[in-house]
């Protein structure tokens, strides 16, 4: 199968100050296309660290980081947002939806603002969208009107509308309750099912990895192992 | 482009509060801006059109040194007879030239055989006089224009002499040569006094002013002209100064000077400080702009740093966030000078209609014209638009550079 994220040796260290904060050590992974993988860990090990290299939004201190063939380190501030754009979706912890568009106009933004879209193409899109993460009817309501189970589920419709080639969600379960939790890692799951694009997450509640593929366990930012889960 | 304004009108309304204050600020200054300029702008053309229209007329002509030594109003530098007719030549020659007047000062003594006053007198021809200086006869505010035989009095004069009109009165003056001629001469009219250096003289017909001078053949202390329009004048002025500049003397030298009202009347001091201050208002409204502006964008910019890491994150080009926080503060320039500018329009039109009258110097009722040229709104508006779209450009681009990691953890 197929690498999209490919990770050799890499660390990152933080500077606070004059000290150094080892935030991720040694770390090598490799996340084939379609996966679903989950990154277990407490608080501090590094998850959102790890996260952030894959998600381009940062570059390592040391070691090879592939990104669906790229080396996002050498591109240019400017070209790693492009690249985000066109190559990753990302589900956040607190939603982060932007309040004053409506539910319908939230997935539509990355189909006007980052891959610029004909208006035909996008209503289908986030149509098809609004319909698989069961929102249709509050397509015009603000995210201020809707429970956090649901902004959620607008976040993963809004991470798929440029059908990115990796889903990132850090966290995305942290402020929901453990029954919303569920369904959301559920959607994420009938998500990457229908899409086939590679879902990773990370979570510090070890009850809510659901039906993933893969998970693996960080600690004191080194990777403590990871397991391959045969789903019956 | 679309959705940036949506997403721009948005974060607008979200703070409505905010915005409205906002644009109230601009919108205040601009009024401020548009009103001052008009009235202010009134007020000059006011001013100038009773200067010239009284008594200067648009610009003069003199023999050369005369305007120098104005205060003796001396009779040796005079245009003499032929060279008024060159004179008349070059002025008929020039189509914004509407009419001049050909003037005879002088100093003397008026008594009425009890008392005696010093006075300042032009001889005119009354016809001429009447289309240089059209206010002329309007300053009349007893008896009649001027006849063969009659003098008009200033107000100051009259009132301190006790003089009427129709009384007789003798007019005493020193000649070229030296002696001293009167003539006694019939007050035809009272004539209200104006502001400035020449708004005291009194007036003679300028046949009498030749006999009284023993003149014989007419020599003038100087020519008032008036154009068609005064917004030729600097054209026009040049054009004459120029053509009078050809008639030479003996040692080749230029024996005549034209001069422009503003060089002739301590007013025009007033109109160019009235000018600066317009500009000091105009400089006022950008500084209100700017620091409003400055101000909402850098709260904005602050509450929603989150947002912006999301926006960043997702794969936002840091330019379109920088447009998106610039179209914020164009708008608010915009509507704010938009507002403004209907408001002051409208208020500009009310005053126009509504003949509001004010007094200046020793006329009162003097009807209020404001105006305001479009091209000067559309120039005040752009101004501020503009002085928005500077403003928020720091705080936009602060939000463009943002680091999305460091934004999402806000
Ligand atoms: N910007 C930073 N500057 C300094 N140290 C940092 C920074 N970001 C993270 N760290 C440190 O790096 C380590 C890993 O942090 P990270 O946020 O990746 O952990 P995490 O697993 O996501 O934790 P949590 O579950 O609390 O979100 C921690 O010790 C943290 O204090
Ligand atoms: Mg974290």
């Amino acid at each position: 199968m197929e690498t999209v994220v490919d990770l050799k040796h890499v660390s990152k260290t933080y500077k606070v100050g004059e000290v150094d904060v080892p935030a991720l050590k040694d770390i090598t992974v490799d996340i084939k296309k379609g996966t679903f993988v989950s990154f277990i860990g407490p608080s501090g090990s590094g998850k959102t660290t790890l996260l952030n290299l894959i998600g381009a939004l940062d570059t390592p201190s040391g070691g090879f980081l592939t990104i669906t063939g790229s080396d996002p380190a050498k591109l240019k501030n400017k070209e790693r947002a492009k690249f985000r754009g066109e190559n990753i979706g990302f589900i956040f912890q607190d939603f982060n939806l932007i309040s004053v568009l409506t539910v319908y106009e939230n997935i539509e933004y990355p189909l006007l603002m980052v891959k610029e879209t004909p208006s035909n193409k996008r209503k289908e899109i986030v149509e098809s969208l609004l319909k698989k993460v069961d929102m249709f009817d509050h397509k015009d309501k603000y995210p201020s009107q809707l429970s956090g189970g649901q902004k959620q589920r607008i976040a993963v419709a809004r991470a798929l509308t440029t059908s990115p080639r990796i889903v990132l969600a850090d966290e995305p379960t942290a402020n929901l309750d453990h029954d919303t939790a569920y369904m959301v890692i559920d959607l994420m799951k009938k998500m990457r099912d229908e899409s086939g694009v590679t879902f990773i997450f990370s979570t510090h509640d070890t009850k809510i990895v659901g039906e993933v593929d893969v998970i693996h366990t960080l600690e004191d930012g080194a990777i403590q192992k990871s397991e391959e889960v045969t789903h019956g | 482009m679309g959705n940036l304004i949506k997403i721009a009108f948005r974060n607008l309304s979200r703070q409505r509060r905010r915005t409205l204050l906002t644009v109230a600020i601009i919108c205040v200054g601009v009024v401020a801006v548009l009103l001052f300029s008009a009235f202010s702008g009134a007020f000059k053309n006011m001013m100038i059109g009773q200067i010239t229209d009284s008594m200067l007329g648009h610009l003069q002509i003199h023999k050369n040194g005369y305007v120098s030594s104005l205060d003796n109003l001396p009779l040796n530098k005079v245009i003499s007879t032929k060279q008024m007719v060159k004179i008349g030549k070059i002025l008929k020659d020039i189509p914004q030239v509407e009419a001049y007047s050909k003037r005879i000062l002088m100093g003397g003594m008026l008594s009425n055989y009890m008392e005696t006053t010093n006075i300042k007198v032009a001889g005119i021809n009354p016809d001429d006089e009447a289309v240089v200086t059209p206010l002329l006869t309007s300053r009349i505010k007893n008896g009649k224009m001027l006849e063969k035989g009659t003098i008009l009095l200033p107000e100051l004069v009259t009132k301190g002499m006790g003089l009427k009109t129709g009384q007789d009165i003798v007019l005493v003056v020193n000649n070229a040569d030296g002696s001293v001629n009167g003539q006694n001469l019939k007050i035809s009219g009272i004539i209200e006094s104006v502001v400035g250096p020449t708004g005291k003289y009194g007036y003679i017909h300028i046949d009498d002013a030749k006999t009284i001078l023993r003149m014989t053949e007419p020599q003038y202390s100087e020519i008032a002209v008036r154009l068609k329009s005064i917004g030729s004048l600097e054209k026009v002025f040049v054009t004459i100064s120029n053509k009078i500049s050809d008639l030479k003397n003996k040692e080749n030298k230029p024996v005549f000077e034209a001069h422009t009202w503003e060089k002739l009347s301590p007013f025009y001091n007033i109109a160019q400080m009235i000018d600066l201050m317009a500009l000091f208002i105009n400089v006022l409204l950008i500084a209100i702009v700017l620091i409003s502006i400055l101000n909402v964008m850098i709260m904005a910019v602050y509450e929603r740093v989150k947002e912006i890491g999301t926006l960043a994150a997702i794969g936002t080009l840091p330019g379109k966030i920088r447009t998106m926080f610039l179209l914020e503060g164009l708008f608010l320039g915009f509507f704010g000078s938009l507002v403004g500018s209907i408001i002051g329009v409208i208020v500009i039109i009310a005053v126009k209609f509504g003949h509001f009258t004010i007094a200046f110097g020793r006329n009162e009722n003097i009807l209020l014209d404001p105006s305001i040229p479009f091209k000067q709104m559309l120039f005040i508006t752009a101004i501020a638009t503009f002085a928005a779209v500077i403003a928020s450009l720091q705080p936009a681009i602060k939000a463009s550079r943002m680091d999305p990691i460091e934004s999402l953890r806000h």
